[in-house]
């Protein structure tokens, strides 16, 4: 859902996320066999707390020139997505995560959600556990993307580095993502916006919203239908033969799509 | 720039020979860029030796910075370093280096621990505030003979370095609570245009988060907007902070000069230089309205780890470069000139690479071969 930029009411998606209180939002990015981009062995997972942060949506004018934004980082909400990412960590038989944060400078806030995510750590000791200062974190990221697993932290940072990490394996067009909230509510979504410069030509690439649906037919524990559709996609994609223009094809959106139809 | 709208079509095509009577294939073209400093008039004096402050901080800083005072004094350039020691657990930073940067205007300095998660705040943000250093500086580009995945990457990122999300305005509301204050203003965006006109960059991108930060960035934003009115010949545009990282990995080369609040910047100007080589290779500085800090362009693992330390083997380069940046700051382009040359020359040799540009090479050794370079 389109926000505006710099002025007007709150971005919708953020309300629906908060109302709902989807607080992990879960981004699997991997290379997809077949398409080549300059990184071939990216497979991680980025966890990013949904809630609070940055994000919170509190700022105020002190005077004309300065403003102030408030960035919240409760014990609560920490302790909350740290357990998700361990827990996905387990049940997706991944061995390491990792929490990115800026402790350095933002000693209190980040500090914060280390302390939770140590906590945490300990309940799992069979997972190996490290924590990554958030610049680091990107220079690693494109130089050696293979050194991640899973990737837990706050909310801006989750923000870039999950798009980042879409960056690698082939952009916005590719990656899914689903917003986990408490009660088992599950949200899936595609990571890019709402492309307002193509929208309504048949262009778009299906792909994020398609694969978004596969997480959400594993997280209702249809993995065999899951795996149906995820392998049409990808095999379809290694084809080549029918790609959207973002991945450097001319097929149009509904060509696409009956191509991965027929590959079912 | 042309004044004439329009030329006369016959003196159009007269133009357009001419110019492709220049550029014949005859005259080889020279591997090194032409340096023409000779053209650099002093006044007399100009060429007496300047004092320059010398923090070699912690962990590999003392390595890097010696390598910088081994070729200074090769190139017998004017200047002398007044060396000053500051650690990382120190709880502020001595109030004579802070004197001596006040009087010499320039210093040079490797990376300070900053103990995570606690304890004293870090001690490099406290030498930006104290000297309200605002605008930090990273040249990320691609070097030539260095392979990286990405090619045509000349970036420079222009980061807002004294407020943002870096004011340490920190407190804990209830426990389990806490808060951070952002502030935002406008000097940056002056600083990063006024640097793309005196060094001839095309176009300037804002990055920011305005969709959902609106306020602070959507200030950041207006004064980038206003300042660009004032300089119609360089290209403007607007890019968000997430999009912006994608962009990097993917298509790094529309980016020329961006323009960033504190806590994006530190993640796009490492973004940016690791694609382009690594904190190892990138210069990069900090200045003021009064005075130059010069160190590695991207902070990430700026001491270094254990490892490296022992086995001698810290990459010199981004100093060795940064380096050439102070010397051009101080006005003695044709030492920088023949500083940047000669690093530039072992890198497209590559016969003496430190570990992280994929050789095994000891800081020294990086050092003799620059110095043997030198013209």
């Amino acid at each position: 859902m389109a926000t505006p930029i710099g002025k007007g009411h709150r971005s919708l998606n953020l309300t629906l996320r908060k109302e709902l209180n989807l607080y992990a939002n879960v981004r699997p990015c991997y290379s997809l066999p077949g398409y080549k981009t300059r990184y071939d062995d990216v497979n991680l997972v980025t966890i990013r707390e949904n809630t609070e942060g940055e994000y919170s949506g509190l700022e105020h004018q002190v005077v004309r020139g300065v403003v102030e934004s408030l960035k919240i980082i409760t014990r609560a909400a920490s302790l909350r997505v740290a357990e998700y990412a361990f827990h996905y960590a387990k049940t997706n038989g991944r061995d390491r995560v990792s929490v990115i944060h800026k402790a350095n400078i933002m000693q209190k806030t980040d500090g914060l959600f280390l302390k939770c995510c140590r906590e945490v750590a300990e309940k799992y000791p069979e997972i190996t556990y490290e924590e990554v200062v958030i610049d680091n974190c990107c220079m690693m990221l494109v130089k050696n993307p293979a050194l991640f697993d899973v990737l837990v932290m706050p909310n801006l940072y989750g923000d870039i580095i999950s798009d980042l990490s879409a960056g690698l394996v082939g952009g916005l067009g590719l990656t899914p993502s689903c917003n986990i909230g408490e009660g088992g509510i599950a949200l899936a979504e595609a990571v890019h916006g709402s492309a307002p410069d193509i929208a309504g030509k048949n262009l778009a690439n299906p792909t994020a919203l398609l694969m978004s649906s596969v997480m959400m037919l594993r997280h209702l524990n249809f993995s065999d239908k899951a795996e149906q559709i995820q392998n049409a996609i990808v095999s379809t994609i290694a084809e080549g033969k029918y790609r959207t223009a973002d991945l450097g094809g001319s097929s149009s959106t509904t060509e696409f799509t009956n191509a991965i139809c027929n590959n079912l | 720039m042309a004044r004439r709208a329009a030329t006369l079509p016959i003196l159009r095509r007269l133009a357009d020979t001419a110019a492709s009577v220049r550029l014949s294939p005859l005259l080889p073209k020279p591997d090194v860029p032409n340096a023409r400093s000779v053209t650099y008039m002093p006044r007399p004096g100009d060429g007496a030796p300047r004092a320059v402050t010398l923090i070699p901080g912690d962990g590999i800083g003392p390595m890097v910075t010696g390598a910088v005072e081994q070729v200074m004094s090769a190139m017998h350039a004017p200047v002398y370093f007044e060396k000053y020691d500051v650690h990382g657990d120190m709880k502020r930073v001595p109030e004579e280096v802070i004197e001596s940067i006040k009087k010499n205007k320039v210093c040079l300095k490797g990376g300070l621990k900053t103990p995570v998660g606690g304890g004293v705040s870090s001690l490099n943000v406290q030498l930006r505030k104290e000297l309200d250093l605002y605008a930090s500086l990273v040249n990320c580009f691609n070097l030539p003979g260095l392979p990286t995945r990405h090619e045509g990457v000349d970036i420079v990122v222009i980061r807002e370095n004294t407020e943002g999300e870096y004011s340490g305005l920190e407190h804990e509301v209830v426990p389990g609570v806490v808060e951070s204050l952002k502030f935002c203003s406008e000097r940056i965006a002056k600083y990063a245009f006024e640097y793309a006109y005196l060094n001839n960059r095309k176009k300037v991108t804002a990055v920011h988060k305005a969709n959902i930060m609106k306020l602070a960035d959507g200030l950041f934003l207006e004064s980038c907007r206003e300042v660009a009115t004032k300089y119609p010949s360089i290209k403007y545009n607007e890019i968000i902070v997430d999009n912006c990282c994608m962009q990097l990995v993917s298509k790094p080369e529309q980016f020329d000069v961006m323009v960033t609040p504190n806590l994006y910047g530190n993640l796009v100007a490492n973004t940016a230089a690791g694609i382009a080589g690594g904190t190892g290779v990138m210069p990069g500085g900090n200045v003021g309205a009064d005075h130059a800090v010069f160190e590695q362009g991207a902070s990430a693992g700026n001491v270094g780890n254990e490892k490296i330390l022992d086995q001698k083997k810290a990459n010199p380069v981004a100093l060795l470069l940064s380096s050439a940046m102070m010397l051009r700051h101080l006005q003695f382009p044709s030492f920088a000139d023949r500083l940047e040359t000669a690093v530039k020359r072992i890198i497209m040799e590559g016969k003496v690479r430190t570990k992280d540009l994929g050789g095994d090479s000891t800081t020294q050794e990086v050092v003799d071969a620059v110095i043997s370079n030198l013209d």
